[in-house]
């Protein structure tokens, strides 16, 4: 069984259509790639993933569970972490409080009651998700910035922030949203590193959208295409780069 | 080391910290065997003034949601306060878990709508709640006393303690007050407290790493409430005298004006700003005998002009400058010159 299974999914915003009847699959293990130009659906996909769209029509399977059924600040729980196209990060928090944020759902024993008082629970709570942050920290080179605010740091830096704070939530299933985006040359080698050896170390799933195309097909097992809502091909890298369809859809037609 | 790497140690910083604190709690219970009881009884108004802050700065600093109406709950906490005590005859402390409890139930309450509201909607929403409590307290004679308002005695130390009235009422206040700022600090600084932080930075992004934004958002406001509450409380005890005029719009509007001077998101802020704003009238009267009011908004411009991130962020920054060495650029980043990243 597949972890990920997307299944005719559709939506649509008044009369455009977002995403119209796709369906793939995204194995255990491996890398998946989401390409297409833009407005072509493809973070729409993933807000339907994260539960932030709720489509029209279709299913969402992830490990067997129907995750149209869960409410968005659950599905983190179940082991599906995201970083954002644009950055997500709380700005004014420092780099070591935003990773703790992507801890919160495996915090139960703090709450509003519990907090306050610093019960021993919380203590113990904290003190052990913080050296698992730091180690994550560490692992992502972030040691030195720890303590600063995520306002004003390096792009390259923010983008490790993220992957890190996603990476605190112990997922099974990471969802990348455009992390080459804006990183120079050097850096999108070191990411492409990064999220090879990241994807051993953790045992990950990863579905990828990226428009660097070296990127995309340098990590992917497989690669799945959309335009204008529709998958129009999938298939491994050396496919995806010869499917006439994809051709057309980024260069435009023959004429 | 040098001196400043001295202060940047943590471990330096963590001694230094307990030692201002000792030394606060020193001068604090030395301060009302010294000063006269006209002095005590203006530092017990700091106190009081300081937790219904504290309380809104948890809600507005801290979780990014505006209130106007936080002089309401400090009108419930001191009107249970004094309809207990004086039509049901209560001992005076055993008050404080009802008021707490009920504030708490409506600041609860309060923060189900305030979900679907945001800045400037929110704010008019509660300021109507801050303007609708007095004509509401005039009604309800029965429990309130109506316009009149209600007297209550003011609680008196036991015998055995020797405390004058200001003295016991300070001590009163200075207990609340610890435990007021005690509970905020382990809370903002928890998990709960990073969610209420992460919500008022991105609310998106805070529920996709598993923030619960009704749970947070609600019980933020409950809290906040509370504290307004027990300040409320506090306030009957030391003035002996609950009316409707007591609890206008103004007070609304001077919880979160000394909010914003001590200094949006930070728990020392709401002590400082709690300070300037009782102190400025006084001030403002020495400048200008004849209109009290136009110096003292004068005086609260220059205060936001000249520290715009409050009396803690000013605080902040000059401890900032302390720290940094001198005129070296902020530590470099691991691998920080290939970062200079952008759009190539």
């Amino acid at each position: 069984m597949s972890l990920l299974e997307i299944d005719r999914v559709g939506l649509r915003f008044g009369g455009i259509v977002a995403l119209d009847g796709v369906s793939f699959a995204v194995e255990r293990g491996q890398i998946c790639g989401l390409i297409g130009p833009n407005g072509a659906g493809k973070t729409t996909l993933f807000n339907c993933v994260t539960r932030h769209y709720t489509p029209d029509e279709g299913t969402i399977t992830y490990d067997g569970r129907d995750i149209l059924t869960v409410e968005p600040h659950e599905v983190i729980g179940l082991g599906i972490a995201r970083t954002f196209q644009n950055l997500g990060l709380f700005e004014l928090m420092t780099v070591r409080d935003n990773v703790l944020v992507g801890a919160h759902h495996r915090m139960t024993a703090t709450n509003f009651v519990t907090a306050p008082l610093r019960l021993p629970g919380v203590r113990a709570e904290e003190r052990r998700v913080r050296a698992d942050v730091d180690a994550l920290l560490d692992r992502l080179d972030l040691t030195a910035v720890a303590d600063r605010p995520a306002q004003g740091l390096p792009l390259g830096t923010l983008k490790r922030v993220e992957l890190a704070r996603a990476l605190a939530s112990q997922p099974r299933l990471l969802l990348l949203d455009e992390p080459a985006n804006g990183l120079n040359h050097a850096e999108v080698e070191e990411l492409q590193d990064v999220v090879l050896r990241l994807r051993e170390d953790f045992d990950l799933t990863v579905l990828v959208v990226e428009h660097h195309m070296a990127f995309v097909m340098s990590i992917s097992d497989a690669v799945v295409c959309l335009n204008f809502g529709q998958e129009i091909a999938s298939g491994t890298p050396d496919e995806i780069r010869q499917d006439p369809a994809v051709i057309e859809a980024y260069l435009g037609p023959d004429t | 080391m040098t001196w400043r790497e001295r202060l940047r140690d943590p471990t330096t910083q963590r001694w230094l910290r307990i030692a201002v604190f000792v030394a606060m709690l020193g001068i604090a219970l030395w301060a009302p065997f010294y000063f006269t009881p006209f002095r005590v009884f203006q530092f017990t108004r700091v106190l009081i003034f300081a937790i219904a802050v504290l309380g809104l700065g948890l809600l507005t600093g801290f979780n990014g949601q505006i209130s106007l109406g936080h002089g309401a709950f400090f009108a419930i906490g001191a009107y249970t306060a004094a309809a207990l005590m004086e039509k049901a005859g209560w001992p005076f402390l055993l008050v404080v878990p009802v008021a707490l409890l009920i504030t708490f139930a409506l600041g609860y309450g309060v923060g189900i709508p305030a979900l679907r509201l945001h800045g400037l909607y929110l704010a008019l929403v509660t300021l109507a709640l801050a303007v609708v409590t007095p004509p509401i307290l005039k009604r309800f004679s029965g429990i309130t006393g109506g316009a009149m308002g209600l007297n209550i005695d003011i609680p008196q130390a036991p015998a055995w303690t020797g405390l004058a009235e200001d003295q016991f009422l300070y001590l009163l206040a200075l207990v609340a007050a610890i435990a007021a700022f005690a509970l905020a600090r382990n809370l903002v600084d928890s998990r709960t407290g990073r969610a209420m932080i992460a919500i008022r930075e991105d609310e998106l992004a805070a529920e996709t790493m598993g923030v619960d934004l009704a749970r947070v958002k609600t019980l933020a406001f409950a809290w906040s409430a509370m504290y307004a509450g027990l300040a409320g409380v506090l306030f009957t005890w030391t003035i002996g005298f609950v009316s409707p005029e007591s609890f206008t719009i103004t007070l609304s509007i001077s919880i979160l004006a000394a909010l914003v001077v001590g200094g949006l998101g930070s728990i020392w802020g709401a002590l400082l700003g709690a300070a300037f704003l009782v102190y400025l009238p006084s001030v403002a009267d020495d400048l200008n005998q004849a209109a009290p009011g136009i110096a003292f908004g004068a005086l609260l411009i220059i205060a936001m002009y000249v520290f715009p991130g409050g009396i803690a962020g000013l605080a902040r920054r000059l401890w900032g400058r302390l720290l940094a060495p001198p005129r070296a650029p902020a530590p470099a980043t691991a691998g920080a010159s290939t970062e200079e990243g952008g759009e190539p």
